[in-house]
């Protein structure tokens, strides 16, 4: 049996920020259909490893590979054509437009009709209009948003905002999707109610999917595999009870000295 | 038959605009003539900026610099004819059809001085835009006024006056429906999200740069287009009318519309230009009024008068014709 084609292969990213090395040498293969987890404390470097995926920040060094193609390099447009969508840690949603128009901007691609065309309202532009409008009505039933169609962005409800950002990646039709901290801010059972839906959309759209969390219970949960930075680092990898036990993890979290208490060792040596 | 409908409404709009003009343009005569068509080239202008500085949300403060592009463009291009008559076409007619080349010349000459200045600044995020259009319309006026082939500091004179009300009208109503459709495109989507967030707007797969580009390119054009009317309009095409002033009152009406609202615009410039002739023995004072009104509208209403929503949007839910409109600027 051969090994299928990994969706996301990083091998060796560097991000280094003056004299500071925000990540060092980050490797991670998501297999297509894959959820994976990416955990650590503050400043492990959770994001910048997000941004030098989407290309908002080019690598300093390594590879960025998308089902085979290096994408590294690229501006975070193009990569996001290549099939990399993301969400942001803070919501960051056009506020000013509504929930359809939201999505509707990241349904754009695939848009055959020029400027020229949408001046004199010509029959290939009024039908592309209608596809998008449709294909945005769709992702937003599918985050059971349909009812805030015509709401401006801002206006809605913090859970909902969270779920608008998500319809806006899927629209852009990824093959990787990417969520950076997806729960933050709200309670237990909206966490579960959200994490389902994740679950729901990666077996809907055979997706794989990176997720950002901090809550250890809830990554734990849904992830099949974990990655766990600290300061830049990858200090452990593996399943999620492989990493729940892992002293360096303990460590990174708790500190050294909770270790001591409770008379752990630490072995010397990578993860 | 489909596509015949759709042709008729897609100029629908200019066929009702040429008949109220003839209708308009026959019962008009002197002053106010002349204050409405520098009112209309006000609009072209103000609606032309608002798609970069409202749409798009990038700062450009140095439109004259395209008019100035656009103008002397036509302004050459008429002045060389204005003894050549095209075969088989009246006198009148031929001017007509002189002039409108001259005007269309003037847009693509504007565009092209919009891609030059567009892609450098353009490619940068924040308020570089404004510095360099700002250094463009000086650097416009300044070539001007030290080239004899453009007339200097002196400008050219004795222009045909060829602009009349049919002709501001059709380019306000281009202006405007150029707007209005591209704002509820999926194009003109692209740039309300470019000005609403560009990380995630690049996040979301628009081609931020090339966007900008683009609405910068449409922008000059137009601006092109009102420098083209307006020279024709004086007769005469001096640097003095594109100076960093001339910019500046642009930037006014835009912001004291709404950044990002159509009727904004239009209303501010007509509201703006009329009062400026009500207060003609003040003109000395311009500046001083522009500088007044940003002042009280930062402080009592920052987003303009209409905010990025249309008049209709303000108007009572009864007397609306149209549906809630998708999103605020977006109807």
């Amino acid at each position: 049996m051969t090994q299928p084609v990994p969706v996301l292969d990083a091998k060796k990213v560097n991000m280094q920020f003056g004299g500071l090395r925000a990540l060092a040498d980050f490797d991670l293969t998501l297999l297509p259909g894959e959820l994976v987890g990416m955990i650590g404390p503050n400043g492990a470097g959770k994001t910048t490893a997000f941004n030098a995926i989407t290309g908002v920040y080019p690598p300093s060094s390594g590879d960025v590979m998308l089902c085979g193609e290096r994408v590294n390099g690229q501006r975070p447009h193009q990569i996001c054509m290549k099939g990399i969508a993301r969400t942001f840690q803070n919501i960051r949603l056009f506020k000013q437009l509504s929930a359809i128009d939201n999505v509707r901007v990241a349904c754009h691609h695939g848009h055959k009709a020029g400027f020229a065309a949408s001046f004199l309202r010509t029959a290939a532009f009024l039908s592309d209009e209608e596809r998008i409008t449709k294909r945005a009505q769709e992702f937003l039933e599918v985050m059971g948003l349909s009812h805030r169609r015509d709401s401006l962005a801002r206006n809605l409800p913090y859970g909902e905002q969270r779920r608008l950002e998500i319809a806006r990646a899927l629209a852009t039709g990824p093959k990787l999707l990417c969520l950076d901290e997806p729960a933050a801010g709200m309670n237990a059972s909206e966490k579960v109610a959200l994490l389902e839906l994740i679950r729901k959309i990666r077996d809907l759209f055979s997706l794989a999917i990176l997720v950002i969390e901090h809550d250890m219970r809830v990554v734990m949960g849904v992830s099949e595999r974990l990655i766990v930075l600290d300061h830049g680092v990858t200090i452990s990898r593996g399943t999620p009870e492989q990493v729940r036990k892992d002293p360096k993890v303990i460590e990174a979290y708790l500190g050294d000295s909770y270790l001591e208490e409770k008379h752990i060792q630490v072995p010397v040596g990578g993860a | 038959m489909r596509a015949l409908l759709l042709f008729a409404q897609s100029i629908f709009p200019f066929l009702v605009g040429v008949i109220v003009l003839w209708l308009v343009s026959n019962g008009l005569s002197g002053t106010w003539a002349i204050i409405l068509m520098v009112a209309g080239i006000d609009v072209i202008l103000a609606v032309s900026l608002n798609v970069v500085n409202g749409f798009t949300g990038q700062f450009s403060i140095g439109h004259a610099g395209f008019m100035a592009v656009g103008a002397y463009t036509a302004t050459k291009i008429t002045m060389a004819l204005r003894d050549v008559q095209i075969a088989g076409l009246p006198v009148g007619v031929s001017d007509q059809v002189i002039f409108f080349f001259a005007l269309v010349a003037g847009m693509i000459a504007a565009a092209i001085a919009g891609l030059l200045v567009g892609i450098p600044s353009l490619r940068l995020r924040g308020d570089y835009l404004a510095i360099v259009t700002l250094g463009f319309n000086e650097i416009i006026r300044v070539i001007i006024e030290n080239t004899r082939f453009l007339g200097q500091a002196t400008g050219i004179s004795g222009l045909p006056p060829l602009t009349n009300v049919t002709w501001v009208g059709m380019g306000v109503l281009a202006t405007v429906v150029m707007a209005k459709r591209l704002v509820s495109s999926t194009h003109g989507r692209a740039l309300l999200a470019i000005r609403e967030d560009e990380v995630a707007a690049e996040a979301m797969g628009v081609d931020t740069t090339g966007y900008k580009v683009r609405a910068f390119v449409i922008a000059s054009a137009f601006a092109g287009l009102g420098g083209g009317l307006l020279v024709h309009l004086l007769q005469l095409c001096t640097p003095k009318s594109f100076t960093f002033i001339k910019s500046f009152e642009v930037v006014v009406m835009v912001v004291l519309g709404g950044l990002g609202s159509i009727t904004g615009s239009v209303i501010a410039a007509l509201g703006l230009r009329i009062a400026l002739e009500g207060l003609r023995e003040f003109a000395e004072y311009r500046m001083v009024l522009y500088a007044l009104l940003l002042i009280v509208l930062m402080l009592a209403r920052p987003t303009g008068l209409f905010g990025t929503k249309e008049i209709w949007d303000l108007l009572p839910k009864f007397l609306r014709r149209r549906a809630e409109p998708a999103a605020g600027g977006t109807p």
